[in-house]
């Protein structure tokens, strides 16, 4: 499953809605077992990006591979290599736990025995073993991310795409998903996460993506795009509104805090994308 | 494609099977309701051709429940596509369109025979014997398909639950009282008889209604019904295709 081979290939990826160029050229490469953060505001193209790479929108021009697999001349081979979770909850209300887990089973191709050891693997792999003949429509709102978590993992995927897998959930619950995708990240898996949580890739991420307006305006490690602006980070509320000073050092930072009472604090992602787009990511 | 099919029409008939109390009870009560009203209290001594009125009623109510029935998946597969996004997992997932809309149209084609057998039952309690030949379940079948296959091709193309509503009104619910189900076609002027000749559930009434009545089936109703159904099929293939936005 892993390995250093490139699991999905972007070339040239566009999108366009009429006159609205949603994605303007994606050139993109994600090595096999690698945990990528996909990053920008709302709007910026994260869910197009995702929705073409999994067969639900179409492509305007380039091309995009996974696995191997180009996702239009090979389809039914692309999807074998991918589990997605959606950024909405897409599971049957009316039907159990196990039935939506059985049905994908079935629409994988899995016989009977692999089905059976498949799901009760994977439900006891997001701890909800007790919950496997619960309707859906009874379920927390966490409880139902991990469903769809363990979804898109009964097949054994190679590639696991994370569309905002944490929006709507409170903090404890987010910490607990991330420890999830950490663990499948350890097992092999490659990643693909779109977030416009901050922390959440400063936490996961081993490279990230910076997106604004279509086209990828940043590509590179967390530690790399911090290290761009500085390492620290003074915030200054003057009469035009909030100003950000950064830092190489502390010692820089400590001399310029000694002029007023200023809070000093580490340079994040946010200060990143900021610095190179003008935006905040969660705008 | 068979196993992608299967995995779609099982999806259907767990949610079939959970809902089926309300399911049974809301398909009874349209026929019941025609029974009583047209069948029993209106026609109760009324004759077409020697046939009595609840005789002549009730093929032409299993002609209407099998395409109503049939086309009523459209209305879930709406809800499943803008409202749970189910059809996102199937379009994800590596299944052919084809595999799609043949699941989608067994599910239609169960329906619609659930929803006869209780009209054959609520027949049976009012009185009606008639015949059930092979014949008469294979009309049923290529109706069921035809208006199940239209149903996917329909749900694909709109784009809000209103739009839904406002096909079956635009196309179910006139063929319904205007498809030889209640009345006899040939009372009509030639050139209406002509118009509605082209609309397939006449052929479909009057094909499961001869063969009820233990008369002759015209094979060329049933082939009509047969090339239409897999014209819809294609179109239903066509519009999943085109469906990725």
């Amino acid at each position: 499953m892993s390995g250093s081979h490139a699991m999905i290939e972007i070339r040239g990826l566009r999108k366009d809605y009429g006159r609205v160029q949603a994605l303007k050229g994606i050139d993109l490469t994600v090595p096999g077992g690698q945990l990528f953060a996909y990053l920008g505001p709302n709007g910026a193209g994260k869910s197009t990006t995702i929705r073409i790479l999994t067969g639900l929108t179409r492509m305007s021009g380039g091309s995009a591979s996974l696995g191997g697999f180009d996702i239009e001349r090979d389809a039914i081979a692309a999807k074998r290599q991918f589990g997605v979770v959606q950024q909405y909850v897409n599971l049957d209300q009316e039907l159990t736990v196990f039935e939506n887990l059985d049905i994908h089973c079935r629409l994988f191709a899995m016989k009977k025995k692999a089905r059976r050891e498949r799901i009760d693997r994977l439900l006891a792999y997001v701890d909800m073993t007790d919950r496997a003949s619960t309707l859906i429509k009874k379920l927390s709102g966490g409880l139902k991310r991990r469903v769809t978590i363990a979804r898109a993992l009964l097949h054994g995927p190679s590639i696991l795409f994370l569309d905002e897998p944490t929006v709507g959930l409170d903090a404890a619950i987010r910490r607990r998903i991330w420890a999830l995708i950490k663990k499948i990240q350890q097992e092999g898996t490659t990643i693909f996460l779109t977030t416009h949580h901050i922390e959440e890739a400063e936490f996961l991420a081993e490279r990230v993506a910076f997106l604004d307006e279509g086209r990828i305006v940043a590509l590179d490690t967390p530690s790399n795009l911090m290290a761009r602006v500085g390492s620290w980070a003074i915030d200054l509320v003057e009469d035009s509104g909030m100003k950000t000073r950064y830092f190489s050092t502390r010692e820089e930072a400590d001399r310029f805090r000694a002029h007023g009472a200023f809070t000093m604090r580490r340079v994040n992602l946010e200060d990143a994308f900021l610095s190179l787009t003008g935006k905040k990511v969660g705008q | 494609m068979i196993t992608g099919c299967l995995a779609v029409y099982r999806r259907e008939m767990l949610i079939l099977k959970r809902r089926f109390k309300r399911q049974a009870a809301g398909q009874a009560v349209s026929p019941l309701l025609y029974l009583l009203t047209f069948g029993y209290a209106m026609g109760g001594e009324l004759r077409f051709d020697g046939t009595r009125y609840l005789d002549f009623l009730l093929p032409g109510l299993v002609a209407m429940s099998s395409m109503t029935q049939a086309f009523a998946i459209s209305t879930d597969i709406n809800v499943a596509r803008f409202y749970w996004h189910i059809f996102d997992e199937f379009q994800a997932a590596p299944i052919s369109n084809a595999s799609y809309v043949a699941g989608e149209v067994m599910a239609g084609i169960s329906r619609a025979l659930m929803s006869i057998c209780i009209t054959l039952g609520l027949g049976y309690l009012f009185g009606v014997r008639l015949h059930y030949p092979p014949i008469f379940w294979l009309t049923i079948l290529l109706n069921s398909f035809l208006f199940a296959s239209l149903a996917v091709a329909l749900a694909m193309v709109v784009r809000n639950h209103a739009d839904q509503s406002l096909l079956t009104n635009f196309v179910i619910t006139p063929m319904a009282f205007l498809g030889g189900t209640f009345f006899p076609l040939d009372r009509l002027p030639v050139w209406l008889q002509k118009i509605l000749g082209l609309l397939p559930l006449t052929h479909a009434s009057t094909a499961i209604r001869a063969a009820a009545l233990g008369r002759p089936v015209h094979v060329m109703s049933l082939v009509l019904l047969a090339v239409i159904g897999v014209v819809f099929f294609g179109m239903a293939y066509y519009c999943v295709n085109k469906a990725r936005d």
